[in-house]
């Protein structure tokens, strides 16, 4: 080993790196997202979603009870965009306000899923004492098909849209949390875990700082496919008569009242049918994307 | 008294095949400012030490059989983890192997350094970040205050090395332990980080300890060696005498592997045979199957780590009878 100086610099990084201001690796990632054909897409169509839930109030004019026993089985175009229902129910009130209550409940399941599924399974596999019994509640809670615990859940607590929530962040939680381990037990192996250890941090300091935020980009992506799954739950559940009671406009309602009149009146569960189709396509190719840019595997390979 | 003495420690680990010993009635200690230099095959025990001393050995399956581990005149063996984690920072620092994984990367460097203080003293942001400036000048990185806002993906191998041992560094700690620190790092950025240890040493007087199997990492570094063979030290003594007058068969041959420019050495002998498994060790001397020196007493005990000179002590029967032959 030869006689090195006074700690010489290393010329590759002190030379040609003289840019104004370096940006945080967020807008990378945004760029990148931007680029992907399928994200843009499916961001585009949860947009419309999105948006008829947000301005539920200002795009419908009517009240989605209001009864019209005159306008009764009216088809779409005309006075009425989407048609009407066989009580004369505006039907594009209806999915309009539909949509408000899937979009409310897929985020609330989201944010369910977000705080328990990642506490779970964070403690599950951070600590190692923990991991058993956490997960073989789980994998009891995953034996049963999901949409089977879903309806027992509702079964039992009865048909609400509070019961709803909670039915699907039963259901959904044991998934996440499943993923969330998965990724700490690969995390906590790694050597910054180990030299933040040696460094003398607690096991709050290195779930917090070390091992969660490096765990977030599998989460993200669950999650855009969690929304897609509780849309469509909630949607069963109701077509069941086991989400929001009728009269409520959930598209699940909306479609099982419109199965009796599907020979003569299409329109009143084909809409909401559709509207629920391009909600979960939407929410998966939006899915797809975020993982194909947040995958740290795929990244490689690009 | 020593800032760090250990004596006849012993570490096991619980496996499916029983339990196997990975390091066996060790006993050494090191002086403040000292450099000591651990060296050994992969598997003969030096990791497992220095992850000891430390207490980063997941416990279960680890677990210290025998054995006491003092530093600075406190015993580490019986500490909870949470009078550990007050130890591990400002007493006893760590650097590891992999400067590419060794830093998480979704922070700025800065942040992490300051992180490390954090978790050990109440500092207001500024004087954190000034002291991340003054740790990152310490080690030599150029323009520190820019760089604080770095993500480690924005820096080579050798500046990552530099910044890890700026963490470790960060709450002054008295004790460093470099666990292969120039390992996976190219020959000119590793002799720029040893000559960076050792200005650290001279500058804030801690102890280093530095496992390597390189012998030239030690010859340039340490102020003593100690050699590991399957779990045992087999020998310890001042630099000068293992390079000059090594008596251990297994030291010996670890000196013939290294290439030499001086044409004194016309081929590198390499030591026949491996590491034995830990949980098929030879009776007696560990090193026995594979020494040219060996005799039938060398089955009969383990030789034990005798005196032979000033500061240096061996463990073989042979070690004497061989020099003077």
């Amino acid at each position: 080993m030869s006689e090195t100086g006074a700690l010489p610099l290393e010329a590759t990084l002190a030379a040609p790196e003289a840019e104004p201001r370096r940006r945080h690796p967020a807008w990378a990632t945004l760029r990148r997202l931007f680029r992907h054909r399928l994200f843009v897409t499916g961001l585009v169509l949860f947009g419309i979603i999105a948006f008829m839930a947000a301005a539920a109030p200002w795009i419908t004019d009517a009240n989605p009870n209001r009864l019209s026993m005159r306008n009764k089985f009216q088809p779409p175009g005309g006075d009425w965009v989407f048609g009407t229902d066989n009580f004369g129910r505006s039907l594009w009130s209806r999915v309009v306000w539909g949509a408000q209550l899937s979009v409310m409940i897929g985020l609330s399941v989201v944010a369910l899923n977000a705080v328990f599924g990642t506490l779970i399974g964070a403690l599950a596999g951070y600590f190692r004492r923990l991991d058993n019994i956490l997960m073989r509640v789980n994998d009891a809670l995953m034996a049963f098909p999901a949409i089977l615990l879903a309806i027992g859940v509702t079964a039992m607590l009865g048909p609400s849209t509070f019961n709803v929530i909670l039915a699907l962040g039963i259901v959904y939680i044991p998934r996440t949390a499943r993923i969330v381990r998965a990724s700490v037990i690969v995390l906590r192996e790694m050597e910054y875990v180990q030299a933040a250890v040696a460094a003398g941090a607690g096991h709050w300091r290195i779930l917090r700082h070390h091992i969660l935020p490096n765990a977030m980009a599998p989460m993200i992506v669950q999650l855009s496919f969690l929304f897609a799954y509780a849309v469509l739950s909630e949607a069963t559940l109701s077509f069941l008569g086991l989400g929001a009671v009728p009269p409520t406009p959930t598209w699940g309602n909306i479609m099982a009242e419109g199965r009796d009149f599907m020979r003569d009146a299409p329109w009143i569960i084909a809409i909401p049918g559709v509207t629920l189709m391009i909600t979960v396509l939407g929410l998966n190719m939006l899915g797809d994307g975020l993982r194909d840019v947040l995958d740290p595997r795929l990244r490689i390979q690009q | 008294m020593s800032l760090l003495d250990i004596r006849g420690l012993t570490t096991a680990f619980q496996t499916e095949r029983g339990e196997i010993t990975a390091v066996e009635d060790i006993s050494f200690s090191l002086e403040e400012g000292e450099i000591l230099g651990i060296v050994g095959e992969s598997g003969s025990g030096k990791s497992v030490t220095a992850l000891t001393v430390m207490g980063l050995l997941p416990r279960p399956p680890a677990r210290i059989v025998s054995g006491s581990v003092r530093f600075a005149g406190q015993e580490l063996t019986g500490l909870s983890e949470r009078q550990m984690q007050k130890v591990r920072g400002p007493g006893i620092a760590m650097i590891f192997q992999e400067p590419m994984t060794s830093l998480n990367p979704v922070f700025r460097i800065g942040e992490q350094i300051m992180e490390t203080i954090r978790a050990h003293e109440r500092l207001s942001t500024r004087a954190l970040r000034d002291r991340a400036v003054q740790m990152l000048e310490k080690v030599g990185i150029p323009s520190p205050a820019r760089r604080l806002d770095d993500y480690p993906h924005q820096l080579s191998g050798g500046q990552r090395q530099r910044v890890m041992i700026a963490m470790a560094l960060a709450c002054n700690p008295r004790l460093l332990i470099a666990d292969e620190p120039t390992t996976a790092l190219d020959v000119t950025i590793q002799a720029q980080i040893l000559d960076l240890l050792m200005d650290l040493r001279d500058e804030f007087g801690m102890a280093i300890m530095i496992i390597t199997h390189n012998m030239g990492v030690v010859a340039e570094t340490a102020d003593r060696v100690m050699v590991m063979y399957a779990g045992r030290v087999v020998e310890e003594a001042p630099v000068g005498t293992v390079f000059d007058a090594p008596l251990h068969p297994y030291t010996r041959g670890l000196l013939d592997c290294v290439p030499s420019l001086s044409a004194a050495k016309p081929r590198l002998v390499a030591i026949p045979g491996n590491l034995p498994e830990p949980a098929r060790r030879p009776s007696g001397c560990r090193f026995r199957p594979r020494c040219g020196l060996a005799v039938p007493a060398c089955a009969a005990a383990i030789p034990p780590l005798d005196p032979h000179g000033p500061g240096h002590r061996v463990a073989c029967i042979r070690a004497t009878a061989e020099v003077a032959a």
